[in-house]
């Protein structure tokens, strides 16, 4: 609690025991109006020192001036009449513990999110040139210095590890509860919590460019991009509480006037009774409140879960989203080859693998590299010579006396092996010893684990198209989409296709609500991502044109987090959309009400108050969604 | 230019209302006011020194709600 609302809270309880008090006295005549002011002063004096200056500053519509005329009024109402003072303190009253609530929900939320989003690092242990190590603040290391990290420190900067190995949290980047592996060599990002090991981190970067600089930036920017429902209610405030007191204006005036003509009573106390129940509802605080309480719970809610929203307008848009369009590589599959199948012929797999793996022994080609991982004891007293590169066809080397060639099917048929076409999708690479076929081996990117449940959970949740841009062949594209159960694939697309591509889809929708969310790994695609709908970038860390023309981060490249978001999105426009009708909606009540006498001070104020305090609720209820 | 500064506002409705002044003010290309965050942001228009422009800000925000501050 803030010093302001500790004072704030002593006058409530205060004020509202005076109240209680008096309840229980009996007195009479003017001295019974001093007794009753004194509570009245306690909880307003604020409020009328605020209208005050309203008056001052003419705005006419100013909230305070609005409450104090709304209690002056029902005072001289009751001095006039019987002597009630109980409804317009207790009104009084009602508004301050309504601002109260407000003021402290809104600062309990923001701590709650800003504790979630708790990676800014306090300090960086400097190794200077003595080897000894200092405490610095971390945006005073130098890009190429070495920083200690201790285990349950935070890494502050982006850097690379030159001594050491350990094991990092990156739950509070990624969402990622398994710790990862590190040691010398690895890159690593800062916000991670080093666990296990003391490591020396080589910083490759300044703190202001480091990653958990650029989260943090983005996150506390996200709701300052307004969405439209946010729009809506700034609107809806600025006429609502004008058309409010205007209507009291009239209620107060054109009744009795008519009943004066009409030869009756004009009950003059009665209408300006109910103008001044009107005034009591006036203020648009529980609409404007909760709107961006619920988006900027939303946006943090979904930043735990390794979701970073770029504002609260891309939030409602992804809501919206109908169509969903897929980068393969990187997105869906993991974006490196490995060894999907082996077809020998004469010879069993492993040897054939064996061979291919030593010929490539040499070589720094992708395809090398996965050959050689599949064959785990590659670096054996096999002996390897006269390697030789044949460009654009393969590799040709002696193992163990014999000539064996690798490569595509250029090669076999250069040297007049017999090679045998294969049905897999990928890349084939054939093996030939002493001009004799042994087989192939297909290289393909695989894809990954997960992609089949995320693209089953969007459809689940409502996505009535899946698509799938990319450069591969048509093949490899309609293999990947079968297995992981994409709609439409567009194969064979050069970077730029897929711009128009998704141009294409998004004029070709039925309406403009339909939103098209398009999903790469930021390579290559940053025109795609600012093209769609929405952009989502997975895997982004660390690379800053992704975070720059993405709307929605995934921390981590898992794709089950788009399904995530979007109900993410969902939930926060549902509760926003509760709010706007529940608040609307019981104001709009309690003023017809109003009208005709039904409603009291009393349940205008608590209507007023009530709802605020339930819209509020509601609001925070867009911070849970780790079990969506 | 483009800069943020720190507010202090206790109700939604005034952030808003602060914002439509600022908005109002010479030298303000547009603010946007972020009540979850408490955060001003201003782009100015060009040729208008920020502090100067800041001062009128303050004074408008002032007058459509006297319970507001903003730092710079």
């Amino acid at each position: 609690m803030s010093k302001k609302q500790k004072k704030n809270l002593v006058r409530i309880i205060i004020s509202s025991a005076l109240m209680i008090v008096l309840h229980f006295i009996e007195i009479n005549g003017f001295a019974r109006f001093v007794f009753y002011m004194i509570p009245y002063l306690i909880i307003g004096y604020d409020i009328l020192i605020k209208a005050f200056k309203g008056i001052k500053n003419r705005q006419a519509f100013d909230e305070s001036l609005l409450m104090a005329i709304a209690t002056i009024g029902a005072i001289a109402l009751a001095l006039y009449s019987k002597g009630d003072y109980t409804e317009a303190i207790a009104v009084m009253l009602f508004y301050q513990i309504g601002e109260w609530f407000q003021s402290y929900a809104v600062g309990k939320s923001r701590k709650n999110i800003s504790e979630l989003m708790d990676i800014r690092p306090d300090y960086a242990n400097l190794i200077n040139n003595n080897g000894q190590t200092e405490k610095v603040s971390p945006d005073d290391v130098e890009v190429g210095s070495v920083i200690l990290v201790q285990p349950g420190e935070k890494i502050p900067i982006d850097g690379v590890i030159v001594e050491g190995k350990s094991n990092l949290n990156t739950t509070a980047l990624t969402g990622e509860s398994l710790p990862k592996e590190v040691t010398i060599g690895d890159d690593v990002i800062s916000g991670c919590v080093n666990i296990s090991g003391v490591i020396k981190i080589k910083t490759s970067k300044e703190f202001s460019e480091s990653t958990v600089s650029k989260i943090l930036d983005l996150v506390e920017n996200a709701s300052s991009r307004k969405s439209k429902s946010e729009d809506f209610i700034t609107k809806f405030a600025r006429i609502y509480t004008p058309v409010v007191v205007l209507s009291a204006v009239m209620l107060a005036m054109v009744p009795p006037v008519f009943l004066i003509l009409s030869g009756s009573e004009p009950l003059w106390g009665n209408w300006i009774y109910r103008a001044l129940t009107f005034l009591v509802i006036s203020c648009p605080c529980a609409l404007v409140i909760s709107i961006p309480l619920s988006f900027f719970a939303g946006i943090g809610g979904a930043s735990k879960e390794g979701i970073l929203i770029k504002g609260s307008n891309y939030l409602e848009t992804l809501s919206l989203a109908k169509t969903v369009v897929f980068d393969k590589t990187g997105t869906l599959t993991k974006g490196v080859f490995q060894v999907a199948a082996i077809h020998p012929e004469k010879i069993d797999e492993n040897s054939l693998l064996h061979l291919a793996a030593h010929v490539e022994r040499y070589s720094t080609h992708p395809i090398a590299n996965s050959l050689r991982d599949a064959y785990p004891n590659e670096a054996d007293d096999c002996k390897v010579t006269d390697a030789e590169e044949i460009a654009g066809c393969g590799i040709k080397a002696l193992v163990n006396g014999d000539t064996v060639y690798v490569g595509n099917s250029k090669l076999m048929d250069s040297i007049g092996a017999k090679w045998s076409n294969c049905s897999s999708a990928g890349t084939i690479i054939h093996v030939a010893v002493n001009g004799v076929y042994a087989g192939h081996i297909v290289i393909s990117d695989v894809i990954k684990p997960v992609s089949k449940k995320a693209i089953s959970m969007l459809k689940k949740c409502g996505i009535t198209k899946t698509v799938m841009l990319t450069g591969d062949s048509k093949d490899t594209a309609e293999k990947v989409a079968e297995d992981v159960g994409i709609d439409i694939v567009y194969p064979e697309l050069l970077p730029a296709d897929k711009v128009s591509e998704i141009e294409r889809i998004i004029n070709g929708r039925k309406s403009e609500k339909e939103k098209v969310v398009f999903v790469g790994d930021g390579i290559n695609d940053a025109p795609v991502l600012s093209r769609a709908d929405i952009g989502i970038a997975m895997g982004a860390m660390g690379s800053d044109a992704a975070i720059e023309a993405a709307d929605v981060v995934l921390m981590d490249d898992n794709p089950i987090k788009i399904a995530k978001a979007i109900k993410i999105s969902r939930k926060c426009l549902r509760i926003v959309h509760q709010n706007i009708c529940f608040a609307i909606g019981i104001k709009v009540i309690c003023l017809i009400l109003g009208a005709f006498g039904i409603a009291n001070m009393w349940l205008a104020i608590f209507a007023d108050v009530g709802v605020m305090i339930l819209a509020i609720l509601n609001a925070v209820r867009a911070l849970f969604v780790k079990n969506l | 230019m483009k800069k943020s500064y720190k507010i202090y506002v206790d109700c939604a409705n005034c952030a808003n209302k602060m914002e439509a002044a600022a908005n109002k003010t010479r030298g303000v290309k547009s603010a946007v006011v972020n009540f979850m965050t408490l955060k001003m942001n201003v782009e100015f228009e060009d040729g208008f020194e920020p502090k100067e422009v800041m001062q009128e800000v303050k004074k408008n925000c002032k007058k459509v709600e006297d319970d507001c501050d903003i730092l710079f």
